[in-house]
């Protein structure tokens, strides 16, 4: 659940949407790049962007009794890091400002540096760590989106608190928004992350080599060359 | 399909119709409206409004479900070829 149209006063989402503007604009860059670069890359990407559009359309029951939804950012900030990632929420989240009116278009930055960098920058961070430590890829990516998904509603919690401190202070507001967001995204964060080890391991399995060239995987070179002749023959 | 695939589809099963039994009586609605009404008692007024709006909540079901269902051909089409691409 995105903050919702106008519930974010000036200076406030100005300051969201100028932070994105200048990752999302980096993002559009490393599209550019990447796909110039390693022009197979291409359909990945759609199909990232798809899997956020899937998921981010789900509205799923939780334990809390009360309905929110998966980000689907977290895979393809494994895959194609977090700027990239940026750009293709930020498209999701505009068309539901535009056709749902869920989120809205002055928090349209916001809801991008929650969705689309935040929570995959985590992501990417704990892909990363998983690779280093030798963890194995479908727990690395579990634990990778899992944790992108609740910490983008962290960010929109303390996004939140910001704005609306209690009496008390930011601290005490951001719990109150954390109790009623995070609390709730729990049990979707860990679906997420189980949804996306599918279609990890999918990709691990008929892209292999795509994925070893965008260093998402590290293939030893043997089983790659012999893939290679096999694909020959 | 691995057996660790189908132990995590009912893991992942598991995890939304839980909650759907244990509180049955539970209202399920978005955290987003839970948040507005936790704002709008402190006496904030959104200063700006949606500007388009899904006439009803049929309409609105209409296209969350036409959105996850573009994102569901694409994978889907993505899938099939890469399969189709290595069968040959």
């Amino acid at each position: 659940m995105h903050i919702m149209e106008g519930f974010l006063p000036h200076p406030w989402w100005e300051i969201w949407y100028i932070i994105s503007i200048v990752i999302v604009s980096y993002g559009i860059y490393r599209i550019s790049k990447v796909t110039k670069e390693i022009p197979e890359a291409k359909p990945l990407l759609a199909l990232m962007g798809a899997f956020i559009f899937v998921l981010s359309a789900l509205k799923l029951p939780s334990v809390t009794g009360s309905c929110s939804h998966p980000t689907g950012s977290g895979l393809s900030a494994v895959i194609f890091g977090p700027a990239i990632t940026s750009v293709l929420s930020m498209i999701v989240l505009l068309f539901q400002a535009l056709l749902l009116a869920h989120g809205g278009l002055t928090t349209l930055g916001a809801n991008t540096f929650s969705m689309g960098i935040i929570g995959p920058l985590v992501a990417y961070g704990i892909w990363i760590i998983s690779k280093k430590v030798q963890l194995q890829s479908s727990a690395g990516v579990f634990f990778a989106v899992a944790f992108g998904d609740l910490f983008t509603y962290v960010t929109t919690s303390a996004q939140l608190a910001l704005v609306f401190p209690t009496e008390a202070g930011f601290f005490d507001s951001f719990l109150k928004f954390s109790a009623i967001f995070a609390i709730t995204q729990i049990p979707l964060a860990i679906g997420e992350g189980i949804l996306a080890i599918f279609l990890f391991d999918f990709l691990a399995k008929y892209k292999g080599q795509l994925l070893a060239m965008m260093k998402v995987i590290n293939l030893p070179i043997t089983i790659h060359n012999q893939r290679r002749k096999n694909n020959e023959n | 399909m691995k057996t660790k695939h189908i132990v995590l589809i009912v893991v992942m099963l598991a995890l939304f119709i839980t909650p759907l039994i244990i509180s049955p009586s539970a209202e399920f609605g978005g955290t987003d409206s839970a948040i507005e009404e936790l704002i709008s008692d402190q006496g904030y007024e959104p200063w700006f409004k949606p500007i388009w709006e899904p006439p009803s909540s049929e309409i609105e079901s209409l296209l969350f479900a036409v959105q996850s269902a573009i994102g569901a051909v694409i994978i889907g089409y993505f899938i099939g070829f890469e399969k189709g691409k290595r069968a040959k």
